[in-house]
């Protein structure tokens, strides 16, 4: 047990650091962190950075070097992550590709697909969105009716998927679809990529609780796309979906502690700012939220000692994703209680319109974390059942 | 980085856990509860003796092994999973620690080897009756005797295992003196003149806690006059580490309990654990205690390196473990139903166990006020 980098760490930790000094100037250095992975502010010049960033080969640190990756370990990506938020950097686009599609066609692609899509992904050329959810679909993700026909070398998708995050922005779309009509639910499902921009798909954005719409509702109206766009088996999409959901859970929000833990300051500074703090009540809440977010950097930190160790994320990475959740939804109700009567009033910077501040929005936006990437009580079935090895709920 | 026990730190793990289902299994826990010494003069030999325990990680400088608070941690963590029964807490814990971090060089070559042989048993008695754990609590009087000696005159209360120790550290103060200024430790033999021992019924009957009246009781100074405080504060963020390394093992024998017990118990027709109000209830605790886990591994390690961040991650660690190992043991007694309520089934024990660690060394709302004054809050 040593919570100190080791001498290459250290190295690599530095490079990290003068490169970001070196380039993260200008108008990059002013944009600052992002406020998620559905953030929108400064959409062209983070895409510039982000290109940036994928020529210096900071995307997809920890893929295999034959695909254009730099095969880091997972204490490489963990210090990258840290000296990122760190620094302030700008909020990260490419998380779809990247921190998604990328490490579920490392694990799972053919050789032709990791060839034509992970270096797009590395240099921040094409952007991905996922297309998992559906209006029958949510918690029950096997109940999806986005149907997939072959029609000779090509499948034709014909559906609707919502809660899709950036589909006005993707080239790509990884979508789960109804291949097999008549076979058990999770026995009839293709996980296949889709081109967004062709004549059969549209979409429509959703305004959601934050005044803001990220999300999409998309419509596949006989898309169409190569018939080697499947990943993993036909008809066996299932384990494709959960093997990226696995990603979802796990590693990819392993970088989000520190991003939390520098909300909770700004949540703390307002405290002692307007007074709230002198309050033995608001102290402890205060205290207790800080306790949770160090612990949730402990938790990520066994996971990645874990991981290095044996390479795959398990169904403990459910734990993660309910326990930050959880947390940061917390966080969002203490940064009320702490604002008082001004978190009654929106911002007068909106002009008029329905837009928030940073404290009021993540309090907001919160509550849509305890229900994507699997709602916590999903979280908590698959920690009870695989984790915990309890009986299913007869079904 | 690396945060995982190494091989020889399980080893240790899986040793200990093999002697205490041997020699502490519920019967004896059940059996040495109701005694009033409440623990086995064998079984204390054969921690010292056979498995090294009361010296790990004492300097080999004074009899120990040298080991950490790393190794201490892992030991802790198996003794509150059995519910060991033994003034293990109270003598390495408490009195070593206090004697590690207050005592002359002269003093640590007098007093740690009876603590690594086994021979002594000790305990630190600092809270008084009105069970405050800050310097504020500390009002007991030491009074120069003249002679380079002193004498105490006053009452410990909630002293752990004060009723069998034969070395007794004691924080007190001078004349005239409050707060964190004019604090001293004195060491006592456990057969002083003057010093009257009772020993409390405890709620908790697993760990028994004494009632010491000093009556111009002879007390020798231990370390430097005036400066103890910081010796005690740097003592008890120690204690609040090893607390919720014990805190974890009862956590986690408590959520086995549940979830076992949730696989077999059928209703309905079916195990409650196919329940979703019921599996999520487990889900909550293991998720809990793998939180519980990481917070009280990761303060262990402050702890051996001695580094700034011990104060802070030692009310952290002691808050969150209270508060999930109550909850465990709550729920575990929900899960179990009406079996979980009697006096016959083990979930009490563990209830009981969970309750009075909470409360020990300061409840989680006293440690997240510390908390919050140590991040500036």
């Amino acid at each position: 047990m040593d919570f100190r980098d080791t001498p290459e760490e250290a190295a690599f930790r530095d490079e990290v650091r003068t490169w970001l000094s070196e380039n993260l100037v200008g108008e990059f250095a002013r944009i600052g962190g992002g406020r998620g992975t559905a953030d929108e502010e400064h959409w062209d010049l983070r895409m510039e950075w982000e290109r940036k960033l994928g020529g210096a080969g900071w995307i997809g640190l920890s893929w295999p070097t034959e695909y254009g990756g730099r095969g880091a370990t997972f204490s490489e990506q963990a210090i990258f992550n840290e000296e990122y938020v760190k620094a302030n950097a700008p909020g990260r686009i490419t998380f779809f590709g990247e921190g998604l599609l990328g490490p579920t066609l490392v694990a799972l692609g053919t050789e032709a697909q990791k060839q034509r899509f992970l270096p797009p992904i590395l240099k921040a050329a094409e952007l991905w969105c996922q297309g998992y959810s559906e209006p029958d679909a949510g918690s029950d993700l096997a109940n999806v009716r986005t149907r997939a026909v072959l029609d000779g070398d090509e499948w034709v998708i014909t559906g609707q998927k919502v809660w899709t995050t950036f589909a006005h922005h993707a080239d790509w779309c990884f979508v789960i679809t109804r291949t097999d009509f008549d076979a058990p639910a999770h026995q009839g499902i293709s996980y296949i990529l889709v081109p967004m921009r062709q004549p059969g798909v549209t979409y429509r954005p959703l305004r959601q609780m934050t005044g803001a719409g990220e999300f999409n509702e998309v419509f596949f109206d006989e898309a169409r796309t190569p018939v080697d766009m499947v990943v993993g088996e036909v008809n066996g999409g299932w384990k494709t979906a959960m093997t990226t959901l696995g990603f979802e859970r796990g590693t990819a929000f392993l970088s989000m502690q520190l991003a939390f833990e520098r909300e909770w300051r700004n949540v703390a500074d307002m405290a002692r700012k307007n007074g709230a703090a002198d309050d033995p009540v608001i102290r402890d809440r205060l205290a207790k939220a800080y306790a949770g977010v160090r612990i949730m950097a402990y938790n990520g930190m066994r996971m990645q000692t874990a991981l290095a160790k044996t390479g795959k994320v398990g169904p403990e990475a459910s734990i993660g994703k309910l326990y930050w959740s959880t947390w940061h939804r917390s966080l969002g109700e203490l940064a009320m209680d702490i604002l008082g009567p001004a978190g009654q009033i929106v911002p007068a910077a909106g002009g008029g319109e329905y837009v928030l501040d940073d404290l009021q929005r993540s309090y907001m936006f919160s509550r849509s974390e305890t229900i994507y990437a699997g709602s916590s009580e999903i979280q908590k079935n698959i920690i009870g059942e695989r984790v915990l090895g309890l009986p299913r709920e007869p079904r | 980085m690396n945060f995982a026990f190494s091989e020889e730190q399980e080893e240790l793990r899986r040793s200990v856990r093999r002697f205490l289902e041997d020699k502490s299994p519920v019967t004896e826990v059940r059996r040495l509860m109701e005694t009033t010494e409440g623990y086995d003069p064998k079984v204390w030999a054969q921690m010292a003796n056979e498995l090294g325990l009361q010296s790990l990680h004492i300097p080999e400088a004074y009899g120990g092994q040298g080991f950490s608070f790393v190794e201490l941690v892992v030991v802790l963590e198996e003794m509150g999973r059995a519910l060991l029964c033994a003034p293990f807490f109270s003598t390495v814990c408490l009195a070593a620690n206090a004697v590690l971090n207050a005592a002359t060089e002269e003093q640590k070559q007098a007093l740690l080897p009876g603590i690594t042989s086994g021979e002594t048993i000790a305990t630190l008695a600092f809270t008084e009756p009105s069970g405050k754990w800050d310097a504020n609590g500390i009002t007991m009087e030491a009074t120069p005797d003249g002679s380079g000696g002193y004498t105490l005159d006053g009452t410990k209360m909630f002293v752990l295992d004060g009723h069998v120790a034969n070395l007794i550290v004691v924080a007190a103060r001078a004349a005239g003196t409050g707060g964190t200024e004019g604090i001293s430790f004195f060491t006592v033999p456990g057969d002083a003149a003057g010093l009257t021992r009772t020993a409390l019924p405890t709620m908790d009957q697993t760990r028994k806690q004494a009632k010491l009246e000093f009556s111009g009781v002879k007390a020798e100074l231990l370390g430097e006059a005036g400066a103890g405080w910081a010796a005690l504060s740097k003592t008890l963020d120690q204690v609040a580490v090893c607390l919720a390394a014990e805190q974890v093992g009862g956590a986690q024998r408590c959520l086995d309990m549940s979830v076992e017990y949730a696989k077999v118990r059928i209703q309905f027709g079916r195990p409650i654990g196919s329940f979703q109000a019921i599996k999520h209830k487990c889900a909550d605790m293991l998720l809990e205690v793998e939180s519980s886990k990481s917070a009280a591994y990761y303060a262990g390690w402050a702890a051996a390196e001695d580094n700034d961040e011990l104060p802070v991650v030692a009310s952290l660690a002691k808050s969150y473990c209270s508060e999930a190992y109550f909850h465990a043991a709550a729920e575990n007694i929900q899960i179990h139903g009406g079996i979980g309520f009697t006096w016959e089934h083990d979930a009490h024990l563990y209830f009981k166990r969970a309750k009075s660690s909470e409360i020990l060394f300061g409840d989680p709302t006293y440690h997240r006020e510390l908390l919050a004054q140590r991040i500036g809050i």
